[in-house]
């Protein structure tokens, strides 16, 4: 009974966790920019790896607390290195696309001091 | 001080060591304690600067609280990208804002700039001291402080734990 439950709950997980995978490539196709393809292709890739990998948990209880350890480890590193991309790219010149208002002209004036 | 930032960081290795191998037999222990020691002689001051003032009951009930608000905001975040990339004419307004923190410790900015990045519509591009430079899908004010409220009012309160 409980295996079944938990066979359920996993497989519902990992329909989930390939829906946000699918959208995120789909962002980084459709968006116009860098930036807009960095956004959807960071929160959406990052709950879709999550949400595939605790299904997987669910699915095999023996690697329930791995697959929650390598969860974690997504969380933590998955922004952080969008932050790093986008950082760069702004930082040797790749031009928005039409910014309502323009803080980077600011922010790279003050970086050239 | 010194010595409470060098125990977090044994504490903090050990557990992810049990949680890694999985079984608690003497010689796996053994051997995580003292690999654990080892790497926080040398980095223990790096990877903390309070050490265990994080244990204490009211920075442990913030962080409880910090996990739930995070994880509801990235499910909306999540959804509010599939709703902006599956929509036939992508509705955008971006722009960069320029946002001031209270935090202090490089540690907590570190969790504020993630955690920004993960909730709707905005990414952390840079920080630089106090303030943060954000890409934000969708502008609604360019004000620092209004936009600051908008987009970590509830993230600073839970990770600040009383200023």
């Amino acid at each position: 009974m409980l295996h079944t439950v938990l066979n359920i709950f996993g497989y519902i997980l990992l329909s989930i966790g390939c829906f946000f995978l699918v959208v995120s490539s789909l962002g980084i196709i459709r968006m116009p920019d860098l930036y807009n393809r960095l956004q959807a292709g960071t929160k959406a890739s990052t709950l879709g790896a999550m949400c595939t990998i605790m299904g997987i948990g669910f699915l095999h209880p023996d690697w329930w607390i791995k697959c929650f350890l390598l969860t974690l480890f997504i969380l933590l590193t998955n922004p952080l290195s969008s932050s790093v991309l986008a950082r760069a790219s702004l930082r040797s010149g790749v031009k928005p696309y039409t910014l309502v208002c323009n803080e980077c002209k600011e922010y790279l004036e003050e970086e050239e001091k | 001080m010194n010595f409470s930032r060098k125990f977090f960081t044994i504490l903090m290795l050990f557990l992810i060591w049990l949680l890694l191998t999985g079984k608690a037999t003497l010689d796996e222990v053994l051997t995580g304690i003292f690999v654990a020691i080892v790497i926080s002689l040398f980095t223990g001051s790096l990877v903390s600067k309070r050490g265990m003032f994080h244990f204490l009951p009211e920075q442990l009930w913030g962080k409880v609280k910090f996990i739930f608000v995070f994880m509801i905001e990235l499910v909306k975040a999540n959804v509010d990208v599939a709703k902006r990339v599956l929509s036939p004419k992508i509705p955008l307004n971006p722009g960069i804002v320029r946002v001031k923190t209270k935090l202090v410790y490089p540690n907590d900015k570190l969790w504020l700039a993630n955690s920004i990045t993960l909730t709707p519509g905005t990414m952390t591009l840079d920080v630089k001291d106090d303030e943060l430079f954000i890409h934000w899908i969708d502008v609604k004010t360019t004000d620092p402080d209004e936009a600051g409220e908008i987009i970590k009012g509830a993230f600073e309160r839970h990770l600040g734990g009383g200023q």
